[in-house]
């Protein structure tokens, strides 16, 4: 499924370092020599270290980290808002990192839009004002920003909030106005910077659950900035893992649960919610006893693959053993109350307690609650 | 035994460098000279010929638009007291030097300390000079002026226009180096031009740190302007130095307290502006 859709966005190994000895640090980083060394003979701090990923059309991808993990400096370099050190990063398959200034200008105006961790809506504009400011920077004329403003207003529910100032508004109808504002200008790839982190957590939910919404309606490609693990899993897309300006992983958040690359992505994903992340396809058993006994099951009773462990709980408590369905319908094995407590109380390593074979036709990004 | 060096000759070497540059700069200072004298004249001329009831209703007037009704009763009552103090013309006289100098001053300290927010090295190199600025005593801003320009109005401006420009150079780059970086991001990531993220984001977020420097540097106008009546400027300075050199407490008096009149509407008019600008 992944080839079939359009890379939107390809990095490819894009290194950051601050500082004034630029060259020498990259030429050390290149002897593979570590971040500490580095800033000890030359004063400069590594910021990213080789970093690739792709972001795929219509999909969200989730950039993790904790502080000082590179997410933000990484985000940034894909709009140049942090010139890259060395590295390409192609969008629609032109290397923004090669762009000319009024280039790169073009590109900001029309292709990309960003929203702030706080939101960053200029204090002595009103709503409308705001949010029709990457229209105003593109030169379109008064009425017709105004009207693609207003629609962008109306699809982040602030209808009648247009002629406010920032300061009247709360936190969660600042951000929507934040997100309003990288809506109007039509980009097709939002750049979104820890953009519900400044929320208290019941808004940050409902938000979650709205760009979700929105993502359905509205198909951009987003890469979304974040420190939360649950946030990442509320998003459904597919996570790059960030430590000390490196990717350590990148999967589905299941796939980060039950194949963690590394000590530290074992210990990120320690307190994951289980349920929320593994599957049902995942859990199941696949075995022929079992497809036998899903074959002869009641034909009205079925749960999907694709759906979570706390989607499906409701049918195993229900009915104790459920057949799994893939995608098309074919059944694919049976989910029994004994898987369901063998993924829940998974163990750390060495024992393999799901089944690892590839799920026919799985979806790999969005997961359903 | 005699220990003393010979003097260091830094009086004559001034000398003969202030009369190199003086010849050096005249294409420079000769035009800027009648410029300015020119501005002064019509000024002075024409707010000398229309009668002080008009003047004192369109000053009270543009207080009222800018800076609200307390301060238009404020400088109408002020100004009203200045024309029955038979102090009408000098007042006019300083009001027209502080008004031109700053208006100078501000033409080229508001691009200087823009210049300075931009750019790092030009923010390195003026603001030592700034400071070096204001520690310097005013009436020494009168001694280079004088070679240049003579004794007069013009060297007073100049004087004055050098003196009070730094208050404005650093808040204005104050001002704009304080907009929150997340906002110059903003603008950035949707593609501005730096002109329009200083025209639409830098700028009227800096406005009212930008104002009080303005606020600063009229006061600072005043006052030099006041001094300068050392060198012929005249005006409200002039009255305080005749009621000097003739032992006229009183007058003197008067004419300080028509300093302070002038100072506070001066100083309430422009600060009103800022304080507006704030709250927008």
């Amino acid at each position: 499924m992944d080839q079939a859709r359009h890379k939107r966005l390809e990095v490819r190994l894009v290194s950051k370092v601050f500082g004034s000895n630029v060259d020498d640090a990259l030429a050390l980083l290149r002897a593979n020599e570590t971040k500490d060394a580095i800033h000890a003979r030359c004063g400069s701090v590594v910021a990213l270290k080789d970093v690739s990923f792709n972001v795929n059309e219509g999909e969200i991808l989730v950039v993790m980290g904790l502080s000082g993990s590179g997410k933000s400096t990484l985000l940034r370099c894909l709009n140049r808002l942090v010139e890259p050190s060395c590295g390409e990063i192609f969008i629609d398959g032109t290397d923004v990192t090669k762009l000319r200034h009024k280039e790169l200008l073009e590109f900001r105006r029309h292709k990309l839009g960003m929203v702030f961790q706080h939101f960053a809506l200029f204090p002595h504009r009103t709503i409308v004002e705001n949010v029709e400011y990457g229209l105003e920077i593109q030169g379109v004329e008064k009425k017709k920003r105004r009207d693609q403003a207003m629609k962008a207003i109306e699809v982040v529910g602030l209808k009648g909030w247009d002629s406010k100032y920032p300061r009247q508004l709360s936190g969660g109808m600042q951000q929507r106005a934040g997100l309003a504002r990288a809506l109007a200008v039509d980009a097709d790839i939002l750049l979104m910077d820890e953009a519900f982190s400044a929320l208290d957590p019941l808004i940050r939910r409902d938000m979650q659950s709205e760009l979700k919404q929105l993502q359905q309606r509205l198909r951009k490609t987003i890469v979304f900035v974040s420190h939360d693990l649950d946030e990442a899993i509320a998003l459904g897309g597919r996570i790059v893992l960030m430590k000390d300006g490196e990717i350590v992983q990148v999967g589905t958040p299941e796939d980060i649960l039950t194949a963690p690359a590394t000590d530290y992505v074992e210990r990120f994903v320690e307190h994951i919610d289980v349920a929320s992340v593994v599957t049902a396809g995942r859990a199941a058993d696949r075995s022929q006893t079992a497809l036998r006994t899903a074959g002869k099951a009641a034909a009205d009773i079925r749960v999907a693959a694709a759906q979570s462990l706390k989607a499906v709980l409701p049918a195993v408590a229900a009915h104790g053993s459920v057949p799994v369905v893939d995608e098309d319908g074919a059944v694919i094995g049976l989910i029994t109350p004994e898987c369901v407590v063998r993924a829940l109380g998974r163990q750390r390593t060495g024992v393999t307690y799901l089944d690892p074979r590839p799920i026919p036709a799985a979806a790999a990004g969005t997961l359903s609650a | 035994m005699d220990w003393s060096l010979p003097k260091f000759p830094l009086d004559d070497l001034s000398d003969d460098a202030l009369n190199w540059l003086t010849v050096q700069l005249s294409p420079i200072t000769r035009p800027f000279s009648k410029v300015l004298s020119g501005w002064i004249e019509t000024s002075t001329t024409a707010l000398n010929t229309v009668p002080p009831v008009i003047t004192i209703a369109v000053a009270a007037l543009i207080a009222w638009r800018v800076a609200g009704t307390r301060v238009a009763i404020l400088t109408a009552a002020g100004l009203a007291f200045l024309l029955d103090l038979r102090l009408w013309e000098a007042t006019m006289q300083s009001l027209v030097l502080v008004l031109i100098s700053t208006i100078v001053a501000l033409a080229i300290g508001v691009p200087l300390g823009i210049g300075c927010a931009l750019s790092r090295r030009t923010w390195q190199v003026v603001s030592p000079v700034l400071d070096m600025g204001q520690t310097l005593p005013s009436f020494v801003y009168l001694i280079p002026a004088i070679p240049f320009f003579g004794l007069g109005p013009v060297s007073a401006s100049f004087a004055t226009i050098v003196f009070a420009m730094p208050p404005t150079i650093r808040m204005t780059a104050l001002g704009i180096m304080q907009v929150p970086s997340e906002l110059v991001e903003a603008s950035d990531a949707f593609g501005s031009t730096a002109w329009q993220k200083l025209a639409k984001v830098q700028l009227p977020l800096a406005a009212p740190t930008i104002l009080a420097g303005v606020n600063q540097t009229i006061m600072l106008a005043l006052s030099m302007v006041v001094i300068a009546a050392m060198i012929g400027a005249g005006g409200l300075g002039g009255e305080v130095w005749k009621a000097i050199q003739r032992l006229e407490a009183g007058r003197g008096f008067e004419a300080g307290i028509a300093i302070v009149i002038l100072a506070i509407i001066l100083d309430r008019i422009t600060q009103r502006m800022a304080r507006r600008a704030h709250a927008a």
